[in-house]
Order: C-alpha cells, then structure tokens, then sequence
C-alpha cells in the first residue's frame, strides 16, 4: 500500500479534531487492546504458567501465580514422558510430505492445463472444478476405504505416511489457484521459450516455476498449517502410535498423564507454531489474506 | 515483440495444419502433456473422484467390510432418516452453526474495520488476534476444555471473583454447545478478520471523502461505504462459514464426545459413529450423501438470494 492511500481512511482529519473522536477513539483504542491481548495471549500465558506448576497448584489455584514454586523439571519430563518429540517428528514429516505431494501434484497438474492446454485440457478442468464445489464429508468413508485397499494395485496404505501424503494433493483448490495465476504468465514469454528450443520440461522447470514463486509460497504455507491442523484424518489412518501427529497423539495420551506434565504437553505443541508464526508474521499473514482473495 | 508474436502466430498455424498425424503429435509435446498430467489423473482418480463415486455406490450397498457387500436399495437411506438421534443432531448443527454465526462473524468484521483504520499500530493488533489460529485446533481444545472445568476451571475462577457461578460449562446440557462455540469463534476470528482486512485495503479512499462531502457520520460511512464495498467477500466467507460449521467434527468430539445427553452430537458425530464404532459404512455414506446434497441445495439458494444484491 503506498503513502497517499494510508492518508485516509474512513476517519478523516476534520472527525479527528472533534472531541467525541478525539478522546473516544484512544478510549475504545485501548479497551480493544486490552480485549485482544487477554484473547490472544491470556490464554498462552495460562498455559506457560501451568506448564511449569504443580499439578495441585493447578487444580487449587488456576489463576494463582506458583504458590508452590516454579517447576522447570515439567518442560523436560513431558518431553521424554510423553515423548513430545517423536510426534512432533512425525508431525514435521506429515507436514513436509504433504507439502511436497501438494506442490507436486498441483504445479505439473496447472503446467498442463495452462501451458500445454491439451484438447481434453477442459474436461480435467471441468473435473476438477466440479469437486469443489462437493462438501468433503461425501467422500470421507470411501476415502477411508481406498486407503484400506487401494483400488487395481490393493496396496493397505493404512498406518503409512501415504495415507495421508497422497490424499491432501487432490485439492481442487490449489490446483485453480495455481492454474489461474499460470494463466496471467504472458503466453508471449513462453512462446518465446519454445522458439528458442526448450522442451516442456524445461519451460516448467526454468521458467513457469521460478515465475510463479509467490503462489507456490502461499499454496506451500496453506498446506503446512491445514496438515498442522488435521485431526480427524490422521486419527483415521494412523492407529498406530508410533506414527501418530502430536494433535492425534495428545488427546489421546492426555487421559493417562498428569495434569501438569499435560499442560507443559500443549506448551511444548503450541510453542514452535508460535514462534515459527512470530519470526515469519508478514509472510504469514500476507499468504493467509491472499487466500481470502483467491476465494472471493 | 512484434517478431515475437507474428513468429509466434507463424508456428501455432503450421500445428494446426498437420495436428493429425501421430508423429507430429509426439514431437509437438503430446506426450509430454499426458505424463505430465498423470500426478493430478491419478491422484484425482484415487483421492477424490474415485470415493465420490465410490461414496454414491456404497450408499445404496450393504457393507461392514467383513461380509461382500450387497445392494439393498434405499434401505442406508430409510434406516438413517428414522434413526431417532437424527432429528437431535439436526438440530444441534443448526444451532452450532446459527451460534456460530451470532458469535463468529461480527466479530472479526469489526475487529477488521477497525485495525483498517490505525496506521501505526494496526499490524500489532493484527499478530495478536491471530495467534490463536496459529494454535492447532486440538492443542486449543485440550486448553479449554480445562479452562471450561467445573471445579477447577480458569472461567468458573475468573467469575468467581465477581460472584458469579460456579456454572457445569461442558457438563451442562445447555451450556455446552455455546461453550464449543465460544472457542470456535475464538480460534477462527484472527484468520477470518485477515482476510477482510485484505479485502479492506482496496477499499477506495475517494469514497469515503465524497461521503464525508455529503455529510455521512463516521457509522454510516461505515454502514453505507466500507460494508457494501466488501460485500462480495463477506457473503463468500458466510457461506464458507456455514459450509464449514455443518461438517463440524473435532471440536464436539474432542470437547465433549457428543455428550452430555447427545446435546452436542452433530451430523458429523453421527457419520463416525457409524461407520467407526458400528461399521455400517453404508449408512454412513447414506447420511454423508445427504448431507452433501443439503450442503449443495444450500449453496444454490444461498447463491440465488445473495445474487442481487451482490451485483447491485
């Protein structure tokens, strides 16, 4: 946004001078700060704070600052305890790997309806198009299904990393998006590129996808935070333990393990999608309101 | 660039002229675009319009995946429509979704409008509302759901100090579903106010000085400029919102499990339990079928109703 179009927003100079606006907006200014700060970070607080407590501390005084002392031993229990890390290792591995399958799946997949627009280019489009606007319960079971036997090859995919690499890259969502913003590459360039002898492989990898690196970045933080987020799925096809995503993992482990080992659990969960957030906020945030965009 | 585009024109005319022949068709890259077409084809075919298809077949099928599976006709239908917790979790989706409606959209449309208007500041209250989206979901409910205990809980302690309470929260019939609410909407509004946030930024100034020239107070340059100018997202995101609340699942789940007395059992609660703890996997998918077919119907008439005034 440049300068001029900061100048002014609803509020002009002229309210600013009158009294109401002029004491009532930095009145309303600081309540909604204190509102968003008890909403956002109250909660986070509460849990570092019981993170490091007692569990009776917890349960006698849940707004009482450590009566009984500060317990760091908790951060590093609840790490071998309950081994954190391994699901946040498998969660790392659920993230990247849908990642990737997504970027995979969807560059290629826009590379040919865009760029090489096949005769029977439509019809995929069409295809595509038409599952997003199918809720995604229709297919919850049968997916689950097909991951348990695979169609022609009967592969059981169930409690493997595929079960849920694979599935996320059939988002129509990203594959439109990816399309549309391949579609306002100048066809002039890739003509140009073709003349100039590159075969389709190479326009893909040494232009369209340096060129569209903006999108990829946003597909690529979209898919991150929805795998970080999935529960219902992984709980599905990932019985197992051993491979089980830290939100799957920790409902779970959540009934058999103190109080206070369980709070410093979901500190150490919350902690690195936090931070990972504060260091990268205006990519962040920028991605997450371009995703508005695309969908209007 | 006119060489470009007249060398350009010259090469896409001699395709067309010899398009036919096999050969050509090779050399020209159609090969190419078959392989490079296959991760989506085949991906598409398994993942998604495989288990649609699959979802509509196994919905008239008999099927716990022990026994073959056998045609029954309409029988997954009839038996889910008089299933007698149907019109319990019906209703209990349309109340989650019309409180979360109540709840989670004027929140977030406010809170954009008015981090719109503060320059300095304003990216502050933008990172702290939404740090808790940046908490996965689960990780939240665990949260609350202690937050929300009866004996010990953070809410019952806090009202505690003003006299309130103590109230049951999740263990009350009539308060757990507000509840759920309550942290739904608390998890979805930093997310959803960036996105209008976005939409704001390309609001034109000029419309709200012509306004103010007119002699519109700041609330109905709000009501009469600001509003309609990001009208087309705001019904985007309601429709999403309600699409999205009717296929609720982690939190009841999580929260409460559908209790207490199936005051918070949804449509979604049902699907899983059918087909995870029963194994009817075909009664399942004749609830999800309906569902889906709820969910389009409600897309085309909210579409309908919102067409005109969305162009106007």
């Amino acid at each position: 946004m440049t300068a001029e179009a900061q100048e002014r927003g609803i509020i002009s100079a002229m309210d600013r001078r009158r009294p109401l606006v002029q004491y009532g907006l930095p009145v309303i200014q600081v309540l909604l700060f204190i509102g968003v700060v008890i909403a956002g970070v109250g909660p986070l607080l509460w849990l570092v704070k019981s993170g490091l407590s007692t569990s009776q501390d917890i349960i006698r005084g849940p707004m009482e600052l450590w009566p009984s002392g500060i317990q760091w031993h908790n951060v590093p229990d609840a790490w071998t305890q309950v081994q954190i890390g391994s699901y946040l290792g498998n969660t790392a591995i659920i993230a990247i790997g849908s990642l990737l399958s997504t970027l995979f799946v969807c560059t290629t997949g826009a590379f040919v309806l865009s760029v090489l627009r096949p005769r029977w280019g439509p019809l995929i489009t069409g295809a595509v198009l038409a599952t997003l606007f199918l809720p995604g319960v229709i297919s919850l079971v049968p997916l689950y299904l097909t991951i348990l036997k695979m169609p022609v090859f009967g592969w059981n995919l169930q409690n493997t990393f595929w079960a849920v690499w694979l599935p996320q890259a059939a988002g129509a969502f990203n594959i439109l998006v990816m399309k549309r913003y391949f579609d306002a590459i100048p066809r002039e360039l890739i003509e140009a590129a073709r003349i100039d002898g590159a075969s389709n492989l190479r326009l893909f990898t040494a232009l369209i996808v340096p060129m569209s690196k903006p999108i990829i970045g946003v597909v690529a933080l979209l898919t991150v935070i929805g795998s970080w987020k999935d529960y219902l799925w992984p709980l599905l096809v990932l019985p197992d333990p051993k491979l089980q995503p830290i939100s799957v993992a920790l409902p779970r482990v959540a009934k058999t393990t103190d109080l206070s080992l369980q709070m410093s659990a979901l500190f150490l969960a919350v902690l690195i999608p936090v931070v990972l957030f504060l260091i990268f906020q205006k990519q962040f945030l920028r991605g997450v309101g371009m995703s508005g965009g695309i969908k209007e | 660039m006119a060489l470009l585009t007249r060398s350009a024109t010259i090469t896409t005319g001699e395709t067309e002229k010899s398009r036919r022949s096999p050969a050509n068709w090779l050399r020209s890259g159609g090969l190419s675009a078959i392989v490079f077409a296959l991760p989506l084809v085949l991906t598409f075919l398994y993942f998604s319009w495989g288990p649609i298809v699959r979802g509509l077949v196994l919905s008239f099928q008999k099927n716990n995946l022990v026994t073959t599976p056998e045609w029954v006709g309409m029988a997954n239908f009839s038996y889910v429509l008089t299933d007698p917790q149907l019109p319990q979790a019906t209703i209990n989706t349309l109340y989650f979704a019309l409180l979360a409606l109540v709840f989670g959209f004027p929140v977030p449309l406010f809170l954009a409008v008015f981090i719109s208007e503060l320059r300095k500041t304003g990216w502050l209250y933008n990172v702290i509302s939404y740090l808790p989206a940046v908490v996965p979901p689960v990780v939240a409910i665990l949260l609350w759901k202690y937050f929300y205990d009866p004996g010990s809980g953070v809410f019952n302690a806090i009202l505690g100090w003003f006299g309130l309470g103590p109230y049951a929260w999740l263990n009350s019939p009539h308060l757990a579903m507000p509840a759920i609410v309550l942290e739904a909407t608390w998890a979805g509004a930093g997310a959803t106010s960036i996105i209008y946030l976005a939409a704001l930024t390309g609001v034109r100034n000029e419309l709200y000085e012509a306004a103010e020239l007119d002699g519109a107070g700041i609330w109905r340059r709000v009501w009469h400029v600001t509003i309609p100018q990001i009208r087309g997202i705001i019904l985007i995101m309601m429709l999403l919102q309600l699409i999205g609340t009717f296929q609720v699942f982690t939190e009841p789940f999580l929260f409460t499990g559908g209790g207490p007395d199936n005051a918070t059992t949804t449509i979604l609660l049902l699907i899983y339990r059918y087909a995870f703890i029963n194994g009817d996997f075909g009664a399942a998918t004749a609830l999800s079928v309906l569902l889906a077919l709820v969910l389009c119907l409600l897309s085309v008439v909210y579409h309908f109703l919102t067409r005109r005034w969305s162009t106007t």
